[in-house]
């Protein structure tokens, strides 16, 4: 198993939004997470991610068995923990290409892993993005600023490709993007599966599921899994509806 | 708000002892009696063998600097300075005549080896070559250092090549003696004696510093620089650096200085003047890094600078970039006087303060001539309890007809306990003169270095990003060793974490 979330209870600013959520996640698995706004999906995702303000007053997370729940965000990311953010963060004057050596190499610092060396850092680079049809132009950019929202959204698929995470939670990818843009997001997503890589995709719609297929699908409502199925739940869900599981929780 | 008091947390962290420059070398120095008087002046003069008009123009300095009152205009407080409570003039004690490095005090060599100045000349030779980005090789850049160790220059590098070229770089007092007709015509000339305060205190005893002149037309074949070091407990230093550049040539000049760690404040009360003659043009560069004090404000270096280039020449530029981290108070404001038609004044600055460190600096644009036009890019960087003010001044006269501005000023806080403040001077006394000023003031955000923590880096490595993207504008204009130098810098000024 690669990570168990154990009754997991977290308040935000006073306010309880987790309410003993339970998931498994198994190696290799892609998971989707749906449900209806302030179900708690992307509080799930800040959690895992370990952002300051999310209290966690009860329950466990365990990434292949260890507590992750003490990590500060750079450990849990250097353990394998990416998270591709609904609203990716302009970040101004730093390039794309800085950004993304930066964080590698802080990571393998982390672990105790050599530095990438320039050229193969940048081989490594020019082959990724090419695959993800991310231009030269774009790695010089500064990150996310005066991106569109499919390039935001690429921009984050692109990390994911080079950071190589061993469990990636993907917030609302399909959110502002048309389906054009979509498609591309979903296809780079659909070639970083792997055997050893599982992924969180947390969605509203069940659009997105049509070209990220999943492998199993988790409802929540009032921050806990109310329902959990194949890939077939979220078409169901799709024609009944969250109002059942909002109903029954209350 | 967690991630940013994180931040301010490790900013806080950042003792003083963590002040990599903080050390002191054990040589043997020559110091004129404590004390600022007639004789003080006498002194300095007689020990640099000074030619008699040298002497009368320090002896009028003095004059006039005794009727002079300290200026309180600036955003800083600080204790009196007792200027009769400090040395002027200290010089390692060396044998009188060196014809090689091999010759220099190895001590002091050991001091600009922990410095990482590239004194000798065949590490300078072996050239590092560093590739950028994308894998190309940058060109191998040399760079001539006429290093001021305390008062006096302790070696001049690459004297050859520059003989050759026609270009004179000598310390300044070389300069009086070796030229003294090319000194007596423009020393003062953009920072006359009276100038103010410090920079009267400064004519009256300035020690040493650099003299450079490029003749017409020539390029200078390599950077140029001076790194500057105050050992010696309780001497103020006060260089005076002249460069000219006749018409159509062009020097590229790099300043950079360090100061051991010290209980009492040092006065450091420099004077830099430059003039371009007709399409001349000099870019000063500055690596600021004195010792800015302990956490509670105690010691550090207090920093009153008076740096002013006169674009005296039709189509003349001189462009200013300075990268400050360091001081406990910075007085600075690196100025253009564009005199020449047409000619152009730039300046950009990056100033870091921390801890208890005040700083006080821009720049002023004195537009005479028709058509000219300057750009003032100011990135200033508050953390800790430190009060940054950025204060600038642009101006056009009558005649100044056609002069543009452009001025941007940002201000990056971080935590809330700093101060980051913005006092623009604008004056337009004729009617064609276009004056664009922008200014912002951000704090770091929370999203933004969660973002960057959650790819795996650091909160110190978060930061350092964070404000290295902030600050690239002006980065982009420093030669190359001096931009890795300046961004290795800001990383630790602001992190602590050295190296």
């Amino acid at each position: 198993m690669l990570l168990e979330v154990k009754n997991l209870h977290v308040e935000v600013e006073g306010k309880k939004i987790l309410n003993g959520l339970t998931l498994t996640v198994e190696k290799g698995q892609v998971a989707a997470i749906m449900g209806p706004n302030g179900s708690g999906k992307s509080t799930l995702a800040y959690v895992l991610a370990g952002k300051d303000n999310y209290n966690v007053t009860e329950g466990e997370i365990l990434l292949n068995g260890e507590s992750i729940l003490e990590m500060a965000p750079d450990e849990r990311a250097a353990k394998g923990v990416f998270l591709a953010f609904q609203y990716p963060v302009e970040v101004p004057g730093v390039a794309t290409m800085t950004f993304l050596r930066t964080a590698l190499n802080a990571q393998r610092k982390t672990r105790g892993e050599p530095e990438f060396s320039t050229p193969d850092f940048i081989k490594r680079v020019r082959e990724t993005s090419a695959r993800l049809g991310v231009s030269q132009e774009h790695l010089r950019r500064a990150v996310n600023v005066g991106f569109s929202g499919g390039e935001k959204k690429r921009n984050e698929i692109l990390q994911m490709a080079i950071l190589e995470p061993v469990l990636a939670v993907l917030d609302e990818t399909d959110s502002g993007l048309d389906i054009d843009a979509l498609k591309i997001v979903a296809e780079g997503v659909n070639r970083l599966r792997a055997p050893d890589r599982s992924m969180i995709v947390i969605t509203h719609y069940q659009r997105l599921l049509e070209f990220i297929v999943p492998d199993v699908v988790h409802v929540l409502a009032k921050g806990r899994v109310v329902k959990s199925g194949g890939k077939e739940l979220a078409l169901e869900l799709e024609a009944s509806g969250y109002a059942q599981f909002t109903d029954e929780a209350a | 708000m967690p991630a940013v008091q994180e931040t301010v947390d490790r900013v806080r962290q950042i003792d003083v002892d963590q002040y990599k420059y903080g050390f002191v070398t054990d040589i043997e120095s020559e110091k004129a009696s404590i004390g600022l008087s007639e004789d003080t002046v006498r002194y300095i003069s007689a020990k640099k063998n000074e030619p008699a008009w040298m002497l009368e123009w320090r002896l009028a300095a003095f004059k006039r600097w005794l009727t002079m009152r300290e200026p309180t205009w600036a955003r800083v407080d600080y204790p009196k300075i007792d200027y009769q409570d400090a040395y002027y003039y200290s010089a390692p004690k060396k044998k009188p005549e060196l014809s090689s490095l091999d010759e220099v005090d190895p001590q002091i060599l050991e001091t600009y080896k922990k410095l990482g100045i590239p004194l000798r000349e065949q590490e300078m030779l072996a050239g590092v070559v560093r590739r950028d980005e994308d894998g190309n090789v940058l060109a191998e850049r040399r760079v001539a250092v006429d290093a001021v160790f305390d008062s006096v220059s302790v070696a001049t590098t690459f004297k050859e090549e520059l003989k050759r070229a026609g270009v004179i770089f000598l310390p300044m007092s070389e300069a009086i003696q070796q030229h003294p007709e090319l000194v007596r015509k423009y020393l003062g000339s953009v920072v006359p004696v009276t100038d103010n305060f410090f920079a009267t205190l400064n004519s009256a005893v300035f020690s040493d510093g650099s003299f450079v002149y490029v003749p017409p037309g020539v390029r200078c074949p390599m950077e140029l620089s001076t790194y500057f070091r105050i050992n010696e407990a309780n001497t103020g230093q006060f260089e005076r650096t002249l460069i000219i550049a006749d018409k159509g040539a062009y020097v590229s000049y790099l300043e950079g200085c360090t100061a051991p760690m010290r209980d009492e404040n040092q006065l450091h009360a420099a004077v830099v003047e430059l003039v371009t003659h007709d399409d001349a043009e000099i870019k000063y560069s500055t690596v600021q890094n004195w010792y800015p004090g302990d956490a509670d404000g105690k010691g550090g270096i207090f920093n009153f600078v008076t740096k002013r280039g006169d674009c005296r020449g039709a189509r003349s530029k001189i462009s200013w970039t300075q990268v400050e981290t360091g001081s406990a108070i910075t007085w600075k404001y690196p100025s253009c006087i564009l005199r020449g038609d047409n000619s152009r004044g730039e300046f950009y600055s990056i100033a870091i303060s921390n801890g208890r460190q005040q700083v006080d600096s821009g720049t002023k644009m004195i537009h005479l001539g028709k058509n000219t036009t300057s750009r003032i890019i100011s990135k200033g960087i508050a953390a800790g309890k430190s009060d940054n003010t950025y204060r600038g001044l642009v101006t056009a006269h009558r005649k100044a007809t056609g002069a543009r501005n452009f001025t941007n000023c940002d201000s990056l806080l971080i935590g809330d306990q700093c101060g980051a403040h913005t006092v623009p001077y604008i004056e337009a006394k004729n009617s064609s003169s276009v004056f664009e000023h922008e200014a912002s003031t951000s704090k770091i955000s929370e999203d933004m270095l969660f973002y960057c923590r959650q790819r795996g880096m650091s909160a110190e490595e978060a930061t350092a990003l964070v404000v290295n993207g902030f600050v690239r504008d002006v980065l982009q204009q420093l030669p190359m060793e001096f931009a890795v130098e300046a961004q290795k810098l800001i990383s630790i000024s602001l992190e602590g974490s050295v190296g």
